[in-house]
């Protein structure tokens, strides 16, 4: 079960992820995201700190849209990760494509 | 029932014989030493066989319907009334001559005639006795009974009570209103349709017209010649001719007056049928098509309506005329564009999302050159899937039993058309699963069963998959004598695309191994491979390694891939390798190639080399704790001095033990390398 919350905040859009992403719910990320891309957002904070897990399926979402985000020039930071969920980040290589910070302010600065 | 037969007939001969007697030695005063009463115990014997006869007979018959009885009463009395008749004949033939005046000769064919009345009276009793208890009760056959007995009884008068005398009449008069209280019982006439009880009409005539007949023909010989044995004298007998022609009379009377309903009647058993037929279509495999032909085939019926529809709704709002009766679909549509415009119908005819209360709608037209109109929505599964709707060209067509009866006929189509569904449904799941078993075997044959390898070292490994089919691939390649390629992958996502990766995983391999590459160049290509054909968000993790048994080396690469265990037996600890890497697939272009990482471990004999895939350290007990990359380590140091194979059961049975009850939700693979 995941929540997907969304707040549009002066100059970025902030996505917060409360829950567990896996297979069956992966496909309301992905529309989140391609969302956002679509209504032309330039910089896009995801907290991830009430993330609890998430699987391949749900990291695929991130993965898939590294090229466009890189195309459009978008800013697509994540923050507050627990070091579980980080570690999956990690163990696929995620975190050298994607730029994961700490806390908020830290997302905010890039 | 032979036996009966021939009792019957034996009793008559004996009967004929003793009266003849009597009479030859009246005539010629000897006395014959037989009583007179033999020949009347004869006669009783003579009824009763024939009543049992006549009795059984009827049994096989049993399935027959009423105007087939009934035939049987006719065909019996056309006989027994023509023998009757010829007898007759003879007599009158010969009546001046001396041989119509001998007594034992008059008294013979008299004989025979007793024998012929008594058959058809009887056996008509008998048939009537069929129709009177054809709804049986309890009450009807006690009272049923009470009168054989009264018959019985009344067959032994003749022994004790004179002819004509007060008792007889008295007597008599109580068997005859016994038998008109029987005669009330007339259940099987409803069921005839308009023609048969035009035949049982005629066939009930003719049955009165052969008793006529005999009544009539028993007078004349009670009157012309001396009988011993006069019939007329018998209570039995009169009492039977007045109830045969009693039932006679209520049955014609009861028939002439039920003509003019029994097409009602016809109609309540045609819908009776019809909805069976609704609710048994289903059963007898057919389709919705089926069932809603029926529908509007009985309902038009039963409302006699002058056309009507069915429609279903296609997509949206728009509907098909899916079957349109006595009038065209150009003007059905005509005809549904003046109903829409009233609003209570066009608000009915309109798809409804919700389920609607209102189960039809009735009115009155001007617009048309139908006055009146029906309409019920169809609903299946809580959706309204469409209409039926029945015009007749009179004003207020349709009365309240009318409504009732439809709404029953559409309420059960619902019903056959929600079970056809739902057996479809069935249906489809079923093959799907097959065809899931079959992927399952296919894709179980993608791994492989023998593992390569050399004396140096000992290799197992496992798989499981959470669905039918699973995501999770290893192989084992033969490079040269000395080096051998091993692949441990985890296709993102479960289920049945993961498991097409998967054996795009296979082919990658396949193609790849034999070109010998080193580990940075296999990734490099896999990547490339892969990344032209998998979806946008679909990747791959592998841990590469190639194993050199000459050098006691290994080269490897993790992309994505689960840090691999490894236990070092010189220190006895068991550590993971921790390195850098990334998924195939993750970057498509050539600046993945910055991201692979070849790493390189020397090993010693009775070192161990643990693959898995994340299934394994997610394992999740019932506390949601994951089963965690430390307790891997722990169990295979404290298990690392066991064979390959024993290392891999002690490991998988810590997982099983560890989420004991749970169930496991990912696909789940472990490859151990033993060195020796």
């Amino acid at each position: 079960m995941v929540k997907i919350e969304e707040k549009k905040e002066t100059g970025y859009l902030l996505i917060t992820l409360i829950g567990e992403i896996d297979a069956s719910n992966s496909l309301e990320l992905d529309q989140t995201i391609a969302r956002a891309l679509k209504s032309g957002e330039q910089h896009i904070v995801v907290d991830g700190s009430r993330l609890e897990y998430i699987s391949s399926a749900g990291l695929g979402v991130f993965m898939s849209y590294i090229e466009d985000m890189k195309a459009q020039n978008v800013k697509f930071v994540l923050f507050g990760l627990s070091d579980k969920v980080y570690s999956v980040f990690r163990i696929l290589g995620l975190d050298e494509l994607l730029m994961i910070k700490a806390d908020k302010s830290e997302a905010l600065e890039v | 029932m032979r036996l009966t037969l021939l009792l019957a007939v034996l009793s008559w001969i004996a009967m004929v014989l003793v009266d003849l007697a009597l009479v030859f030695g009246e005539q010629n005063d000897m006395v014959i030493g037989v009583p007179q009463e033999a020949s009347r115990f004869l006669l009783i014997l003579y009824f009763i066989s024939l009543f049992y006869y006549f009795n059984q007979r009827i049994k096989r018959f049993e399935d027959l319907d009423f105007i087939n009885l009934l035939w049987k009463v006719f065909a019996t009395g056309l006989v027994t009334t023509i023998i009757a008749f010829v007898i007759k004949m003879v007599l009158a033939s010969i009546s001046t001559s001396r041989l119509g005046q001998d007594a034992v000769w008059v008294n013979l064919l008299y004989h025979i005639n007793i024998g012929l009345v008594s058959i058809y009276l009887i056996s008509t009793f008998v048939v009537w006795k069929e129709l009177i208890l054809y709804q049986r009760s309890t009450q009807l056959i006690k009272r049923w009974n009470l009168f054989e007995y009264a018959l019985l009884i009344g067959m032994f008068l003749v022994f004790f009570v004179e002819p004509y005398s007060s008792e007889f009449i008295i007597s008599l008069t109580f068997l005859f209103l016994f038998g008109l209280f029987q005669s009330v019982n007339l259940k099987w006439v409803p069921y005839l349709n308009f023609k048969q009880k035009w035949q049982a009409v005629l066939l009930v005539l003719l049955a009165s017209v052969y008793l006529y007949f005999f009544f009539d023909s028993l007078i004349d010989y009670s009157k012309a010649y001396p009988l011993i044995n006069d019939l007329l004298d018998n209570a039995f007998i009169l009492a039977l001719f007045s109830f045969i022609f009693l039932y006679s009379v209520f049955s014609l009377l009861v028939i002439l007056f039920n003509l003019p309903t029994s097409s009602v009647f016809e109609q309540k058993l045609v819908e009776a049928l019809n909805f069976q037929r609704l609710s048994q279509s289903i059963q007898a495999g057919q389709s919705e098509e089926q069932v809603y032909d029926i529908l509007i085939d009985s309902s038009m019926s039963a409302v006699y309506a002058d056309a009507g529809w069915l429609e279903i709704y296609s997509s949206g709002d728009d509907c098909e005329f899916q079957i349109c009766k006595s009038l065209s679909k150009e003007e059905a549509s005509k005809t549904r564009k003046v109903l829409t415009s009233v609003k209570s119908m066009g608000n009915l005819l309109q798809k409804h999302e919700l389920p609607t209360k209102k189960e039809h709608v009735g009115a009155t037209l001007r617009d048309s050159s139908f006055k009146s109109v029906l309409i019920f929505p169809i609903q299946v599964n809580k959706s309204h899937i469409g209409n039926l709707v029945l015009l007749k060209e009179v004003k207020d067509g349709f009365n309240k039993e009318m409504i009732n009866i439809v709404s029953t006929f559409v309420s059960q189509a619902s019903i056959s058309v929600e079970n056809y569904e739902l057996l479809s449904e069935a249906l489809v799941n079923e093959r799907y699963k097959e065809e899931l078993k079959i992927a399952k075997r296919v894709q179980r044959a993608l791994l492989p069963d023998q593992l390569h390898h050399n004396d140096s070292f000992e290799i197992v490994a496992f798989s499981e998959a959470a669905d039918e089919v699973g995501g999770d691939y290893y192989e084992t390649y033969n490079i040269s004598d000395d080096k051998y390629a091993l692949i441990l992958g985890d296709v993102s996502g479960k289920g049945t695309s993961a498991a097409f990766n998967m054996s795009q995983m296979k082919g990658v391999f396949h193609s790849l191994s034999p070109l010998k590459l080193d580990v940075k160049d296999f990734l490099k290509y896999a990547n490339q491979a892969l990344g032209s054909c998998l979806e946008k968000h679909s990747f791959i993790t592998v841990a590469y390694f190639i194993i050199d048994t000459a050098k006691q080396e290994m080269e490897f690469g993790r992309a994505g891939q689960c840090p691999s265990l490894f236990y070092e037996k010189k220190t006895e600890r068991a550590f993971y390798f921790d390195t850098k890497g990334m998924a195939l697939g993750m970057v498509r272009n050539e600046h993945y190639e910055q991201y692979i990482h070849v790493n390189k471990q020397r090993y010693e004999a009775g070192d161990v080399l643990v693959l898995y895939t994340d299934g394994i350290i997610e394992a999740r007990n019932s506390q949601k704790e994951e089963f965690g990359m430390d307790r891997l380590a722990a169990v295979l140091q404290e298990h690392a001095e066991k064979s390959a194979e024993e290392i891999k059961d002690k490991l998988m049975e810590a997982v099983y033990t560890f989420c004991e009850g749970t169930h496991v939700d990912d696909d789940y693979s472990l490859v151990i390398v033993k060195f020796i």
